[in-house]
């Protein structure tokens, strides 16, 4: 008897441990027509209503509201990064999409590996850098948006300490925060940046600390490069001001955010479909590096900025000349003479960095406080 | 300085409750490998009811409950059903960081007004001291009263002792006529009950929205802890605190540039841990030990 129940609870346990992964792996598709063009796209979490995926499934109601039923697309949610990846992309290949966009760095490998096994179908990866006849990359100028983050924080600040919260001491990242620096050195040399790595993406706890020890430290900006929006909540209550990250987050912190970076993907996917279906798809004459074969910001409207808040209306047109310059070309953010903060020349007067040196940043520009760790 | 005092003890609170209600649940012999879940459920169930009902405290009752239901699923399982422990446990963090999920879907997105502060009466007015340990919300105050009681409790109370029986020796305990299941089914229930009010607090505290698992991981802190605090409840405060002080002190040393790398700093918390548990086996291992002799056996009443 015992035996018995033994067996049923393992047997109940089992079961939900299938429909619990099924849940995490849900595969939404929607309703299919003949002449459609079949995309899927593959997400690291489930959309949420802010952050990294939720700018990739904006992207995706995009490419629905632009073509009708002249595309269907399907999603795959909660995707790991690693050998679950390319089973699932495998999956969505062999389901018949003739494009698949998959939008997290992690899925490099797993996009690569099923990509050789699929030559028709055409693959997309937002942010990585391998890619092969039939494999694309994309990716925004995040760093364009940092700029105009340091410009305001640097006329916005009265302690002149800017508090940053980097994910991971990686090139992007780096170069988010000399960006930043850079926008702020434009209008304030007194101003410095602290930065705190959390070495995670995601942990709304320690966001939250990292932002109350930087404020304890007496930061009154606080920026970051993390997922969650913990770290403006504690700007909120503290009464210190604020940027959100890849979405909109006032809802968040109302009287704190200045405003946020929005990851724009809509127009790329509508662009590379677009291609598809026109028979024009290729991978794009992009540089061999880590830019992707589509590096766009500003300028492609891949970048857009939110509402500017809790700002004088002054800033708020100082801000919004910057994006302008940037967008037209007049402001160069990384243009001669550059120093790194311990005071080496990293480019001479008159000259401006290429794409590929962005992404070999392994230093601070002056205004940043501290060394890069490791 | 105060202002990172408070930070260090905020962030140790849903640790010290976590590992407080597991710490019982184990002296009763059951080992609960779930907290990481209960603990999200209890995130969830404290988010849900503060939006529902409008006030952070229904919050606290929601989170406790949200914790207890989790805590009770595992009860059916492995005290009813007598199924392997460990693997229930697992199961159940599993299945409340989906469940979580999916319960917390609607809430994506909503801020909830956090627990307010309490002030004692004169002894907030202590300068320092007033700031630091005397304006705290329910929750922090709740958490210490937990410790003192537990700690008479498991000492000096009869019910302590019959706790502590069930835990070392469960036929013993049984042969003298003592409900061994039922009393494992309340030491289980508040531990999830501890659980889920330790995850309320991340919520309704520290950073007022919901997102799917954030707790991050800090459910397994939790039962570490009780084995660094060598099932010893005021050790759990001084555990929770250094593993608190530590996290608090990379960012610190980050934000002043120390000279040590971020990733040797994020690693301390841990490595800590596992060296009090090297010292603490090493020492009590050959001498009178604190550890339950049943913990994670699961009790069998041969008819």
């Amino acid at each position: 008897m015992k035996k018995i129940l033994l067996l049923i609870s393992l047997i109940v346990i089992g079961v939900l441990g299938y429909l619990y992964t099924q849940e995490k792996s849900k595969t939404e598709v929607s309703k299919s027509t003949s002449t459609s063009t079949k995309v899927g796209f593959v997400y690291l979490t489930t959309p949420g209503d802010h952050g990294w995926t939720y700018a990739h499934e904006l992207g995706k109601q995009m490419v629905e509201k632009h073509f009708g039923d002249k595309v269907t697309t399907s999603i795959v949610e909660n995707v790991p990064e690693g050998p679950d990846a390319t089973r699932v992309i495998r999956e969505l290949a062999q389901q018949g999409n003739e494009i698949i966009f998959t939008t997290s760095f992690g899925y490099m490998e797993p996009t690569l590996k099923v990509a050789k096994e699929f030559p028709n179908i055409k693959f997309e990866h937002m942010t990585g850098y391998k890619r092969s006849p039939n494999l694309a990359t994309g990716n925004i100028r995040f760093y364009e948006g940092r700029y105009v983050q340091g410009v305001v924080a640097g006329l916005m600040t009265k302690t002149n300490k800017i508090g940053y919260v980097g994910a991971y001491p990686i090139s992007e990242v780096i170069m988010g925060i000399n960006a930043f620096a850079q926008g702020m050195r434009s209008v304030n040399k007194e101003a410095s940046i602290s930065v705190i790595w959390a070495n995670t993406w995601y942990d709304p706890v320690k966001e939250a600390d990292a932002a109350k020890v930087h404020i304890a430290e007496g930061a009154d900006i606080l920026a970051q490069h993390t997922d969650s929006p913990a770290m403006l909540q504690i700007a909120e209550k503290n009464g210190v001001l604020g940027f959100g990250q890849s979405t909109d987050m006032s809802a968040f912190a109302p009287k704190s955010q200045l405003f946020s970076s929005v990851n724009n993907w809509g127009p790329y996917y509508i662009e590379k479909i677009e291609a598809l279906r026109n028979g024009k798809w290729s991978t794009g004459e992009g540089p061999d590096h880590w830019a992707g074969n589509k590096w766009g910001g500003f300028s492609t409207g891949m970048l857009k900025l939110s509402k500017f808040e809790n700002m004088p209306d002054d800033v708020k047109q100082k801000a919004e000349e910057i994006v302008n310059g940037i967008k037209s070309g007049t402001i160069k953010i990384f243009a001669g003479p550059l120093m790194d903060n311990t005071g080496k020349e990293i480019l001479p007067a008159g000259k401006e960095m290429d794409d590929g040196s962005l992404w070999g940043m392994n230093y601070y520009l002056q205004g940043v406080d501290g060394k890069i760790p490791g | 300085m105060d202002a990172l005092i408070l930070t260090i003890i905020a962030t140790s609170i849903p640790l010290l409750l976590a590992a407080t209600g597991e710490l019982i649940t184990e002296k009763s012999g059951v080992l609960n490998l779930g907290v990481e879940g209960m603990m999200l459920s209890g995130a969830v169930g404290a988010l849900g009811a503060t939006l529902w009902l409008g006030n952070p405290y229904f919050g606290i009752l929601g989170g406790a409950i949200s914790g207890v239901f989790m805590a009770s699923i595992f009860s059916v399982f492995t005290i009813n059903l007598m199924t392997n422990q460990v693997a229930t446990g697992l199961g159940l963090t599993i299945f409340a960081a989906g469940f979580s999920g999916l319960a917390g879907a609607p809430l994506v997105g909503k801020t909830v007004p956090s627990l307010p502060k309490i002030e004692l009466f004169l002894l907030s007015d202590i300068p320092h001291i007033g700031d630091i340990l005397f304006k705290q919300d329910l929750i922090a105050y709740l958490s210490i009263a937990l410790i003192i009681l537990i700690t008479f409790f498991l000492n000096h109370s009869k019910s302590g002792i019959v706790l502590r029986a069930v835990g070392d020796d469960h036929n013993s305990a049984h042969s003298i006529g003592y409900p061994i299941k039922k009393i494992r089914w309340l030491a289980t229930c508040f531990g999830g009950m501890c659980a889920g009010l330790g995850g309320a607090y991340i919520p309704l505290v520290l950073t007022p929205h919901w997102s799917e698992g954030m707790t991050a991981g800090r459910g397994w802190i939790a039962l570490a802890l009780v084995v660094f605090a060598s099932w010893i409840p005021w050790r759990v405060i001084v555990g929770a605190l250094i593993f608190g002080g530590i996290t608090i002190a990379q960012l610190v040393g980050q934000a002043r540039g120390w000279p040590i790398p971020s990733q040797i700093l994020s690693m301390m918390p841990y490595l800590a841990t596992i060296l009090a548990l090297t010292i603490i086996s090493g020492r009590f291992s050959k001498n009178k030990s604190s550890v339950p002799a049943s913990l994670g056996k699961p009790f069998i009443d041969t008819p």
